[in-house]
């Protein structure tokens, strides 16, 4: 049984345009705008504080959530206008999966984690549930390591082992775009190593977006890069394109300063 | 489907639970109405000439015995909660304070009728030999200034944590003793929350009533001295609840309205200048 | 801080340390002398006579279970409920919010004489239920209600913001993570706001002197009238003669109640935090 919407069309792109996002009168992001071709990765790259995460969560509309927030612009994805007031926000973060800098598993078992989430929209039989749990398990690595304590509490694993957990249970509501806000963070170099290989290959199935500030691992992994720059208080795009054009062919002086000097 | 159900039912729930104060004021307010309609301001208020079987209602005396203990539990128990807020905070060894904290805690959890019962038991033999009959206004002061200490000092401990370790260094820095670095560097900083603190004891204390009941004599006359016995209009209610009827049970019901306006608008002072912090 | 001299302070610090010892201490040891020869488990067995000077204190015992009982019927579900709506559906800023909280801030000081006038008012009189536990239970939820909010709340408040924000970014609906997520990892918290509110409503007096009423005998239904332990102290303190024992001895186990009720708050808090550290936080 699958949960996702077969009319839609998976790996779809990402288009953002003008998006300003608000908190109260602070502004967190002007004017921002990027592409991301169907089916690739594309690194968000920029000090802190230039609003690569304000941007992710408006993606989502997790801003909707907090209180005192405008967002303005536009982001589709695909066809799907996300800001329209007739698109539905379950709708949308079922197609949308997120994966957070602090590792987030819910305080039940590892398989409840996948379970639960899944019933709630409207998997029921055992076996089905079963059946995800155990696929997105291998899909991450983890059944090997798992499948003899899935009834453990998820808190008990480490710090890695629950990243790769909360993208299991992401990856089992078969999303079609993934968000990715600094996955590695909050993780040793091991784990992270065997996070972004995982994200590797993700890449062509998925749609991904992903902030970080490492830009040895945007140069690992992206195939497009946008680079955000804090500009009179207020976080604002500089440059986006492919790889290439970013690490190596850029003339941009902000952006040629922040990948040569790593300065912010 | 279910989180509209859900937040209608939690929704109502909180409806009602606000609802329980604005319930409380409007029951007051029309069991009150007819001694307030039938009983002139002047005499209510003003009269200290409290006689219900004569038609005599003047609260005056009683709500002169109520303002005077709580105002005379106030003048001891703050000063000393605050200072003794400061001592523990600045001069107290660290297993000294803890002590004392769990003790206020555990005070603060004592009925006010087992207070009462010190009260009696303790306290009044003890004021008889200075001033008979014991049961006087002066012991009521006392047992109210004991149930108010450890919420005083708790208050000021907690506004004192408040305070970054900073402004305590750079009292250090400029040697000053601990009680000056309290007057001059913490308590300007904490003064506003611990006197809303210790004002909300105040609210406590003249809605008190089992304690001072059971321990300020009850006599109803001019509170014009701390050793003759007075009648407080918490206690008043309470002894005169069980055998007043018609407007005599109406002024009573004016009695207890006063006090929950009083109260009330004292809380919602306090409330208002809290949330302009 | 060392080097200092402040021996006023000093000297100061510990008279008031001494001024709020004492009578403490002659309190518990007054108490002791005159009421724990009674103090026995006849005293806690059988029923009292001649007016409370003698026997013992059966029946307020189940009378006061029976209105902490009626009052944590009515309270729990309209703090809980009123705590999960703040807490799930309002935001913490907004106008309702902070309106709701002022009514229970308020409520919170009004004096307890008012309450147990109220509660004769509208349980006892116009809603005809007399003097009775039912009467003294709701007047005693209605006192209550502020603190088991606000506990509550703050249960709720505890649990971490993440399991939430993992909750809405896979659109799980809020009573979903209710139900599976917040209130079993706030359970601890919730439990000992029940605790917390039931030590407060065990020393209420005033509140049940005219609802729940003056009788001594074991209760039959909710709809008699039963005297609480707290009732009792005064009733034989100030109304008899010679009770002053007897009361010493019902206040004794009183606070030992009270402070079970605390201990078992502290027990449960340790026992709540023990739990989140092994989860690993």
């Amino acid at each position: 049984m699958t949960l996702a919407d077969a009319s839609l069309p998976r790996q779809p792109a990402i288009h953002i345009d003008e998006l300003s996002v608000f908190y109260g009168d602070q502004c967190a992001i002007n004017r921002a705008a990027l592409k991301v071709e169907p089916g690739q990765l594309m690194a968000l790259v920029g000090p802190s504080g230039c609003g690569k995460s304000s941007l992710l969560h408006s993606i989502n509309r997790l801003t909707d959530t907090v209180p005192g927030c405008r967002v303005q612009g536009d982001i589709r994805i695909g066809s799907l206008a996300v800001h329209d007031p007739e698109t539905r926000t379950d709708t949308l973060r079922r197609r949308v999966g997120m994966l957070f800098q602090q590792p987030n598993p819910f305080p039940l078992s590892i398989a409840e984690n996948i379970r639960f989430p899944l019933r709630e929209h409207g998997m029921r039989r055992r076996r089905d549930l079963d059946e995800r749990v155990e696929e997105s398990l291998r899909w991450v690595g983890l059944w090997e390591e798992v499948r003899d304590r899935l009834n453990a509490p998820a808190l008990s694993l480490s710090g890695g082992q629950q990243q790769r957990l909360c993208l299991a249970r992401m990856l089992a509501m078969e999303p079609d775009v993934l968000l990715l806000d600094e996955p590695c963070s909050a993780l040793d170099p091991i784990a992270t190593e065997t996070i972004e290989d995982l994200i590797r290959t993700l890449k062509g199935r998925y749609t991904i977006l992903m902030v970080t500030h490492n830009l040895a691992q945007a140069r690992r992994i992206a195939d497009s890069v946008t680079v955000c720059w804090v500009d009179e208080g207020c976080g604002c795009v500089v440059e986006t394109g492919s790889r290439e054009a970013i690490f190596v062919n850029s003339s941009h002086p902000v952006t040629r300063a922040y990948c040569d000097g790593q300065a912010g | 489907m279910t989180d509209r159900v859900v937040r209608l039912l939690s929704g109502l729930m909180a409806i009602c639970a606000a609802a329980v104060l604005l319930l409380i004021m409007a029951e007051m307010a029309r069991a009150a109405w007819p001694a307030l309609t039938r009983v002139p301001v002047s005499e209510w208020l003003l009269s200290a000439h409290w006689s219900p079987s004569g038609g005599d209602f003047g609260l005056a005396s009683m709500l002169a015995a109520s303002l005077l203990t709580s105002a005379g539990a106030l003048l001891i128990a703050g000063p000393a909660g605050v200072v003794l807020g400061a001592w523990m905070h600045l001069a107290a060894p660290g297993w000294l304070r803890g002590g004392l904290r769990t003790l206020q805690g555990l005070m603060a959890g004592i009925p006010s009728v087992v207070y009462g019962l010190w009260g009696l038991i303790t306290l009044v033999p003890l004021v008889n030999t200075v001033a008979p009959p014991g049961a006087v206004m002066l012991t009521a002061i006392l047992v109210l200034a004991l149930m108010i200490l450890p919420l005083s000092v708790l208050v000021t401990d907690a506004a004192l944590s408040q305070i970054p370790d900073q402004a305590l260094q750079s009292a250090r820095a400029l040697a000053l003793s601990r009680w000056g670095s309290f007057r001059s560097v913490l308590w300007p900083r904490a003064r506003a929350a611990i006197v809303s603190g210790i004002v909300l004891q105040f609210g406590r204390a003249l809605g008190e009533t089992m304690a001072v009941l059971m321990v300020a004599g009850n006599v109803i006359r001019w509170p014009d001295s701390l050793t003759a016995p007075v009648r407080t209009i918490t206690a008043n209610i309470a002894l005169e609840m069980g055998y007043a009827s018609g407007l005599h049970l109406e002024v009573l019901y004016l009695s207890g309205l006063l006090l929950l306006v009083a109260v009330a608008l004292m809380m919602g002072l306090i409330q208002r200048g809290a949330g302009n912090l | 801080m060392r080097g200092m001299r402040d021996p006023i302070f000093m000297a100061a610090g510990i008279c008031l340390v001494l001024l709020m010892v004492l009578p403490l201490g002659t309190m518990l040891l007054d108490l002791l002398q005159l009421g724990l020869p009674h103090l026995g488990l006849d005293f806690l067995l059988e029923a009292p006579r001649d007016a409370g000077r003698a026997g013992g204190v059966a029946p307020l015992l189940v009378s006061t279970g029976w209105i902490l009982l009626v009052c944590m019927a009515a309270a729990v579900p309209v703090g809980l409920g009123c705590a999960v709506f703040l807490s799930e559906w309002l935001s913490p800023g907004s106008a309702a919010s902070r309106w709701i909280g002022l009514s229970l801030d308020i409520l919170s000081g009004v004096p307890s004489i008012v309450f147990g006038l109220f509660g004769y008012q509208v349980f006892a009189i116009t809603l005809g239920m007399g003097f009775s536990i039912l009467s003294g239970g709701l007047a005693l939820a209605c006192m209550v209600l502020p603190l088991l909010v606000r506990t509550s709340q703050q249960a709720l408040a505890a649990v971490d913001v993440r399991y939430r924000d993992a909750g809405r970014a896979l659109a799980l609906t809020k009573t979903g993570m209710l139900g599976r997520v917040v209130l079993p990892s706030a359970a601890p918290g919730l439990a000992a706001a029940v605790v917390l509110a039931t030590g407060r409503a065990l020393g209420e007096t005033a509140v049940l002197l005219f609802t729940a009423g003056y009788v001594m005998r074991m209760p039959d239904a909710v709809t008699d009238s039963g005297r609480a332990l707290s009732v009792h102290i005064y009733d034989l303190a100030a109304n008899v003669t010679g009770g002053l024992e007897r009361a010493s001895a019902t206040a004794l186990l009183l606070l030992a109640l009270i402070l079970l009720t605390t201990l078992g708050l502290h027990y449960s808090a340790r026992v709540w935090q023990k739990r989140m550290l092994a989860l690993g936080g």
